[in-house]
Parts: structure tokens; sequence; C-alpha cells
């Protein structure tokens, strides 16, 4: 059972970690600041989501596996809140040019 | 095998290089960003160095605080038709101040290489004189009870820095409010997570402040999240911040410090001395003084990033 377990740490925490770096690479190659925006998003929802996934059959604890879990909620909703106002921010300046 | 160690390198290598890119930076937003990563890794650096206190500190007041504290004085800087950094410094200065980092740099090196084997250290008797104060956490005990005058003056030092702050107020705008943070107008997403994470911060802020008696934390570190939380709150506009002559406000900011001398004047009168607690009731005089401690710091910082009371605002 938790061989069955650590594997599927592994795999989940590996699938989370390519997103962070398809995410990175995206921030380094993309020709604009919208597109830059979106592919960070997928890093922080998709691969932190899949780290924190693969980390929960480690928490040891419940209430660790919770905080783990607020963890990743509360970067959801700071990451969303942000890349709306940096959204905006750059469509303003857009039609002032 | 373990990979720990090149974990460590490639955190100290990262730090080197978010160092070196801060101050590399030609615009000060840019090395305000720099400076802010810095200090987030920094705290993962205190992790791996087993301090969480420091860490916790760290990320809460050198990375966020100080953060918004540089930004929105880099902005004012724009705003007032300053020069960006770089530009109004001189040759010589800069010569002069790459000399005395790097003496600095030097004299830190020299003494980490020739610590004594076995370093010097205190943690023993740390340890050793925690069951008299009642608490768990030898931090805290350090910080309140073995040291406690020089956490008093600390506090004193954050009140003189508002002051200070608060003197370059143009003579027609004292007593008036700060003008708002960032002076963005109202924004529908930063109101949303502002009406989530605010609740949720006073939480976790408060709890991480009554486990500092035990377990790593403390008031400075639940008080830079509050403080944190009330920032947002003025940035979203969902309360303006006070005048600086409110009673309450200057209440708040004397309250730590006050309450702090007070309990160090009542050892004199019923304990052995200046700032001796009476043994047995050690640690709800310590949870007392902090939770002042706690108030001053969480309205101190936020008041710091509000800046000098201006002309415009606060009626």
């Amino acid at each position: 059972m938790s061989f069955a377990l650590d594997v599927f740490s592994l795999a989940a925490i590996g699938a989370g970690a390519f997103f962070f770096f398809a995410g990175m690479v995206g921030l380094l190659r993309f020709p604009d600041s919208l597109t830059r925006l979106h592919a960070l998003t997928k890093a922080d929802n998709l691969g932190l989501g899949l780290v924190v996934l693969g980390l929960l059959p480690q928490a040891g604890s419940l209430l660790a596996a919770l905080k783990l879990i607020i963890v990743w909620v509360l970067v959801l909703l700071s990451g969303a809140a942000t890349s709306q106002m940096i959204g905006r921010a750059l469509r303003k300046g857009e039609d002032r040019k | 095998m373990n990979l720990l160690p090149i974990i460590d390198v490639g955190l100290a290598l990262l730090v080197l290089g978010i160092a070196t890119w801060t101050i590399a930076a030609r615009e000060v937003f840019g090395a305000v960003v720099g400076y802010v990563v810095y200090g987030l890794l920094l705290s993962l650096v205190w992790v791996r160095l087993y301090a969480p206190d420091v860490a916790l500190t760290e990320a809460a007041v050198g990375g966020g605080v100080t953060g918004v504290l540089l930004l929105t004085a880099g902005a004012r800087l724009r705003s007032g038709g300053g020069k960006e950094a770089g530009e109004a410094t001189g040759l010589p200065l800069r010569v002069v101040a790459a000399v005395l980092s790097l003496l600095v740099a030097l004299g830190l090196a020299a003494v980490v290489l020739f610590l004594p084997e076995p370093p010097a250290t205190l943690a023993p008797e740390a340890r050793a004189g925690l069951a008299a104060t009642g608490l768990g956490n030898p931090i805290t005990a350090v910080l309140i009870s073995y040291r406690s005058f020089d956490t008093m003056l600390e506090k004193i030092v954050l009140v003189l820095a508002l002051t200070g702050v608060w003197s370059v107020a143009a003579d027609g705008a004292w007593g008036r409010a700060p003008a708002p943070i960032g002076r963005m107008a109202p924004d529908g997403a930063l109101t949303l997570l502002t009406q989530t994470l605010a609740p949720l911060g006073i939480v976790v802020g408060l709890h991480i402040f009554w486990v500092g008696a035990d377990a790593p934390g403390g008031a400075f570190q639940g008080g830079a999240l509050l403080a944190a939380m009330w920032m947002i709150v003025m940035m979203a506009r969902l309360a303006e911040a006070p005048r600086i002559d409110a009673r309450w406000l200057r209440l708040a900011l004397i309250a730590g410090p006050a309450v702090f001398f007070l309990a160090g004047l009542a050892g004199v009168a019923w304990g052995d001395g200046f700032f001796s607690y009476p043994p047995g009731f050690a640690k709800p005089i310590i949870l007392f003084i902090e939770a002042f401690m706690l108030l001053t710091i969480a309205v101190t910082l936020p008041m710091l990033v509000a800046g000098p009371p201006s002309k415009g605002a606060g009626r």
C-alpha cells in the first residue's frame, strides 16, 4: 500500500514539476505579456495543485494535509486575482497608446 | 544518495545570483522585485538552517513588508520627478560603497571561516532556562524574557521610525490621513481577493502569535501578517488610512512598548528587579506583553507603508 502511495506521489509531483517547467518555458519564450501570463497561471494552478496532490499521502496527519490544500487554494485565489489585475493594467496601457 | 546538499548549494547560488541581479537592476521596480525574491529565497535558507522563527520573520518582513515599503517609496520618487536610482550616484560614491560592502562581506566570511570547533553556543543555557518561563519555544524566551530590554527598545525604534516618516509631512497636512497606498481605482479582482484573504490572514496571524509561546512564531511574525492584511485592505480601498492624530491610533502605536515597560517596572516593585517576572506567572505575563506588541506591530507597519499624511486625503 505504501509503495503504491509513493509511486502515486512521485507521479503527481513529477507531473506538477512538468507543468512548472512548461510554465517557465512559456514565461521565457512567449511573445507578449498576456500570453506569458497565460503560461504562468498553468504553473501556479495545475503545477502546484499536482505537487500538493502528490504530497497529500506523505503529509502524515489530516491537519497537515488540510494545510497543504489551504496553501494551494490561497495560491489559486491570489494568482487568479493578480493575473486579472495585471491583465487589466496591460489593457489600460494599450488603450493609452 | 542524499540530494539535500545539492539543493542547498543550488539555493545558495540562487541567492547570490538574485542578489547580484538586484544590485545590477537599472530600474527601481526591477530591483525591488529582485529584493522580494531574495527575501523569499533567504527564508528558505533559514528553513534549511533549522531556524523556522527567523524564516517566518524573513518571509513576512524581509520579503513582504519591506518590499511594499520600497515599492511605494519608488513610486513616490518617480511621481515626485526624482531620478531613477543609479543616475544620481557618481563614480566615487559607488567605489566607496563597493569597498565598504566588500569589507563587510570579507569580515563576515572571516568570522564564519575561523569559528572555533565546536562553535560557541548559548543554546543549552537558553533551553535550560525554559522551565522558569513556562514557555516551550526558546526563541520566544530569549526575545521576551532573557533579553526583554532589547526587544522593548526594538519596538520603540519602530515607533521612532514612524515619527520620522510623519515628520516629513507638509505643515498643512499635519494631523490628516496618509494618501491611499498605490492610488489605484477600486478593482473588482482585488476587492474579491481582499474580502477572502483578509479574514483568513487575520486568523493565521493570530494563530502564529498564539503558538509562538511553544512553537515557531510569535508577536513579530503574527503582527507582520496582520499588518499585511490591513495593508491589502487599504490598497483595495475597502478602508481608508486613519488620520494620524486619531486617539486610537496613537494609543495602539505606544501600547506595545508602554505595556512592556510597565511590566518591567512591575518587576521592580514585586519581583527581583527590572523585567523580572514572578515565578509561575511568567508565561501569562509574557503573553500579555506580546498581545500588545502584536497590536503595535500590526498598526505601525501599515502606517509606515502608508507614508506621511497628505493634504488631499482625510477630512
